[in-house]
């Protein structure tokens, strides 16, 4: 069973957000990373590129495949995780800590209120 | 609508991950692709490859109507033994690269893809109807009624042998499968029933391939699991067949070969005997042999950190005017090597080992160079 912690917010899409003090933190979820497989490969966005809510702006790629990563959230790209670059295979190990990809200032908080709480997502990739 | 193998059901058990492969319902992995393949190189896999075709092609002019439909020369096979070959069109496309094998002095099974079976089978027909002699000549196309598994890796040998009833009752005279040598193809007897085992595979390691009655195969995949995993077998899916059979660059009927596509420019030349005398498809080939090919078939490796190379990526030539020079047709992040590697076509000025190339992804070019084959090596 995939692990889906409380606190985060998802988008169907199977990316996380963690919001702190107007910055989001944007993952994928375990879920995903179980999915996708060994990750080989992160290209992530440049620091200060503006994105729109549902923009692919990251790729995760596995053996097999590449995979769009998109932002749950319009902002700026603030910060993003090199250490995902230098070892991909963290997306897998610890995707809701060592594993997250990009930070973003948001610039329409409201959005959040589109994202799924816990229980929501939990439910969607059951159904999957 | 979506075909299922005989195995299916046993996938499913498994936990195999289903996707689409050309209209079939198979499994791209158990656990994980790298997993697997790691476990074809250091220990054991057995593959489903129940979706590939087979056709009977028996009668006394079935050698003949081979030889003129297929490239290799089958007059150098013996029965028990079998060889990689090609059936092209007249002007050098390929339909299918196949196997081909003597079963009987006058029976040949010939292993087709799975992509491959309606077009094969229909081209065949038309051939055998065209044929001087077609009273001589019987076809039969059997593909559903087989079923078909590759067991690949260097520890298969420890227990391949406790699987299958000795000796052989047909086909190459073998004491027990791992008596056979590299393309030879007997017939052992496995719970009192018949099945082909065969010397070969996909995978660049040691291994066997076994076929027999689609009723049968799932017994087969359940005693051969059951008395490999002790020596590290495990099941393994279509991801890490295509890793393994791209490290050592064989060719995949729709990536590396097409009706547009030559043997000779997809670098299979050595199985194209064009001393065997007239066969469909040699003078385009005799042509390309002698004059050489407009575009060749190369491997290559990045050279730097990058993205992994997939089909359709543009190849670019390296320095400072680069020109697109071709297109990737395999590619993947090798698991053995731990950097992107693939194969594509490029322009033969740019063919040659140790050639600097670029391969682009998502508008980035990363630095890459052209490799003999295989690009991966089993270290001795």
């Amino acid at each position: 069973m995939s692990n889906v912690p409380a606190e985060l917010i998802y988008a169907k899409s199977h990316e996380w957000l963690k919001v702190e003090a107007g910055l989001g933190t944007v993952g994928i979820t375990d879920h995903a990373q179980h999915e996708l497989t060994d990750v080989v490969f992160v290209e992530l966005p440049q620091v200060g590129r503006v994105v729109k809510a549902g923009e692919a702006c990251a790729v995760v790629e596995s053996v097999k495949t590449a995979s769009d990563i998109y932002s749950p959230v319009s902002g700026e790209v603030v910060k993003v995780n090199p250490a995902v670059v230098d070892n991909p295979a963290l997306v897998n190990t610890e995707p809701y800590a060592g594993g997250w990809l990009f930070q973003i200032r948001l610039s329409a908080a409201a959005e959040v209120g589109n994202l799924l709480k816990a229980d929501a997502y939990a439910a969607q990739i059951a159904g999957a | 609508m979506m075909r299922r193998t005989p195995l299916f059901a046993a996938h499913q058990r498994l936990g195999g991950k289903v996707i689409e492969f050309g209209g079939w319902e198979m499994p791209v992995h158990y656990t994980s692709i790298i997993d697997e393949h790691q476990a074809v190189r250091s220990a054991a896999g057995i593959f489903d490859i129940s979706h590939m075709g087979e056709v009977l092609v028996s009668g006394p002019a079935a050698a003949r109507f081979l030889n003129q439909t297929l490239t290799n020369d089958i007059r150098k096979l013996q029965v028990g033994t079998g060889q990689y070959t090609l059936m092209c069109q007249p002007d050098g496309g390929v339909i299918d690269d196949l196997y081909a094998y003597q079963l009987e002095p006058e029976t040949y099974l010939l292993i087709i893809n799975a992509s491959r079976i309606e077009p094969d089978w229909a081209w065949l027909h038309s051939q055998a109807q065209a044929f001087t002699t077609p009273d001589q000549l019987q076809l039969k196309n059997v593909s559903d009624a087989m079923g078909a598994v590759a067991i690949q890796g260097p520890k298969t040998v420890e227990f391949i042998h406790t699987c299958f009833s000795k000796p052989s009752t047909g086909g190459w005279s073998a004491d027990s499968p791992t008596a056979l040598a590299k393309n030879q193809v007997a017939q052992f007897s496995f719970q009192g029933k018949p099945v082909w085992v065969s010397r070969t595979g996909y995978t660049g390691e040691d291994g066997f391939e076994v076929v027999c009655d689609a009723g049968l195969i799932e017994a087969v995949w359940e005693d051969v699991l059951a008395k490999g995993r002790a020596h590290g077998l495990k099941p393994a899916g279509l991801g890490a067949r295509d890793t393994l059979r791209t490290e050592v660059c064989y060719p995949l009927y729709g990536h590396e070969l097409n009706e547009n596509t030559t043997p000779i420019e997809a670098g299979v030349g050595f199985f194209v005997a064009l001393d065997k005398g007239e066969f469909t498809g040699r003078s385009r080939l005799a042509q390309q042999k002698e004059q050489g090919a407009p575009k060749k078939l190369v491997a290559f490796k990045l050279t730097e950190k990058g993205a992994p190379p997939r089909p359709g990526y543009a190849i670019w030539s390296a320095g400072p005017n680069p020109e697109k020079i071709g297109e990737v047709c395999s590619g993947t992040q090798s698991p053995s090597l731990g950097i992107g590697i693939g194969m594509g076509f490029v322009t033969p000025a740019q063919a040659k080992a140790q050639t600097p190339i670029q391969i682009e992804a998502r508008g980035k070019k990363c630095a890459a160079v052209v490799v003999a084959k295989p690009i991966y090596r089993k270290a001795n």
